[in-house]
């Protein structure tokens, strides 16, 4: 069994979403890791919230912060849980089922975890 | 005769106060001592009282006794201690002084103390159990058997384990320290939660048995709550749960005794009472920032003290479920979430997730399947249904099952 983590990648970070949205999207969320768990495959999740998110660049060999929306990183990261699969593709099958998908344009990335991180 | 039916009354209410107390009092290396003198009180009682008749206070002649005994054991054993040991001289005097403290103060204390005690990591979740049965439960060896469905030596054998491992690990009686309680109570917490389900989901038949352990671990979990410092969410949240369960009580059994699923369960039987004290107490648990797994199942409980079906409710209990699961597994829990997601999103969803699940082994894992496919595809009902049967342990479990099959041949 190796871990997983499964990154959530949205397409446009600065789409602001209702709350009545956003409680739609966090239940489903959560039907998707309630699945994996019900298999005993979940092992932790972390939700990155968009707000006051700050990205730290340089110019000029000097570190330049700027506040979120991501400027020219066109992709951002909406989270992403860690899961326990028997190989990649049960960890891909996971993956198929998160409701970030059904924004067009967002994508699901599928990573290993190295082992030897503290997690193993 | 009277007696017949107060001394085993007594013996309940008072064998594991006077255990307690003693206990404490002799420390962790003598936990024998107290039951045995708890044990020879009571048999002076039986061998007294039909002759003398009853004593106008029974407790505190019981009290009485207990003292004397306690006092008598440790002039023994001083004694035996100066006669090996001939350096110890001062000790002799104390003897004299010595006080068993059977205030009610002192009892509730004590029972507190040894429940941390007891509760100890060190020693096996069923022998943390066993123990707590025995000497905060006053249940007989034979009783501990019945509800652990095991033979009385089984039960002798894990406890005189796990007195010794107490013993080696020199276990103190004692109150843990400020920021040790929450550490502490967690154990504590779960062989409470242990010993209820026992009661609750136990495959003994014996039906009185089985709510008298669900009610001396809401005893026993009470207890925490009367106490100031362990008064704390997670305690209230789970005295919540034991409430709400223990509310069907009656509703669960029909008059054969067999056992009625939640759906069939005439709700008027449902006690209100129980179900008030234990929203009082969900709502205390909500004070305070910790938010523990038995905060889901207390309000997983609480959402099934209402019988309406509404979309609210299951799609309320499914988020509890994801949750539960999220932080911790259990096959029950899989099992149940995947029923409430057939409530929320149809039985075709459910099936699907209910297929991955890999509970093989499980008779409710069949039981849930033959649920989800009746009236999708009946054969495969009925072959989940027997798949169950043939798992299932308890005659209770097979008369449901043989139930349902039944109900879908009348289709």
């Amino acid at each position: 069994m190796e871990a997983y983590a499964l990154i959530m990648r949205h397409e446009d970070g600065s789409k602001i979403a209702s709350p009545e949205q956003m409680e739609t999207w966090m239940k489903q969320t959560m039907d998707w890791i309630g699945g994996i768990a019900a298999q005993n495959k979940f092992v932790s999740g972390t939700g990155l919230p968009f707000a006051d998110a700050k990205v730290v660049t340089t110019k000029n060999s000097k570190a330049v912060v700027t506040n979120g929306p991501f400027g020219e990183i066109k992709e951002t990261i909406g989270g992403f849980i860690t899961v326990k699969a028997d190989s990649i593709d049960e960890a891909v099958e996971f993956a198929k089922g998160c409701p970030v998908l059904q924004g067009e344009g967002n994508s699901m990335e599928v990573r290993k975890i190295a082992k030897g991180d503290g997690i193993h | 005769m009277q007696q017949q039916e107060l001394i085993p009354r007594l013996f309940r209410t008072e064998f594991r106060k006077i255990t307690a107390v003693l206990c404490r009092h002799f420390g962790i290396e003598h936990i024998e001592i107290a039951e045995d003198i708890a044990s020879e009180t009571f048999l002076s009682a039986l061998e007294t009282w039909p002759y003398k008749g009853i004593p106008d206070n029974p407790a505190a002649w019981l009290y009485a006794v207990a003292k004397n005994k306690a006092k008598n054991s440790i002039k023994r054993h001083d004694l035996f201690k100066q006669k090996i040991a001939s350096q110890v001289k001062s000790e002799l005097s104390k003897t004299e002084e010595v006080e068993i403290d059977l205030s009610e103060k002192n009892i509730q204390d004590s029972q507190l103390q040894m429940l941390f005690a007891i509760c100890n990591p060190a020693i096996p979740t069923e022998a943390q159990i066993g123990l707590a049965l025995r000497i905060l439960c006053g249940f007989g060896i034979d009783e501990i058997a019945t509800a652990f469905l095991t033979s009385k030596e089984t039960i002798n054998k894990r406890l005189f384990r796990a007195r010794e491992k107490l013993r080696d690990e020199k276990v103190l009686i004692e109150f843990p320290f400020g920021g040790e309680i929450n550490n502490r109570l967690e154990t504590v917490l779960m062989t409470l939660y242990l010993l209820f389900s026992e009661g609750y989901y136990s495959e003994s038949n014996d039906m009185v048995m089985r709510e008298d352990l669900c009610m001396e671990a809401k005893r026993l979990t009470y207890l925490l709550i009367e106490n100031e410092q362990t008064n704390l969410p997670q305690v209230n949240a789970l005295f919540a749960l034991m409430c709400f369960h223990s509310s069907r009580f009656e509703a669960r059994k029909n008059k054969n005794g067999e056992l009625v699923l939640y759906e069939d369960q005439d709700e008027s039987l449902w006690d209100q009472d129980l179900i008030a004290k234990g929203s009082y107490h969900l709502h205390q648990s909500s004070q305070g920032n910790k938010f523990s797994k038995y905060h889901l199942e207390a309000s997983i409980a609480y959402w099934h003290t209402i019988k309406n079906d509404t979309k609210e409710k299951w799609s309320s209990i499914l988020q509890l479920y994801n949750h539960l699961l999220a932080k911790e597994y259990s096959p029950i829990a899989a099992l149940n979430r995947t029923y409430v997601l057939s409530k929320v999103y149809g039985k075709q969803k459910a099936i699907s997730e209910a297929e991955k699940l890999c509970l093989e082994n499980n008779q409710y894992y069949y039981s849930l399947l033959g649920e989800l496919y009746t009236d999708i595809d009946n054969v495969k009902a009925i072959q989940n249904f027997q798949k169950a049967f043939l798992l299932a342990k308890t005659s209770p479990d097979r008369k449901i099952i043989e139930k349902k099959i039944h109900s879908i041949f009348q289709k």
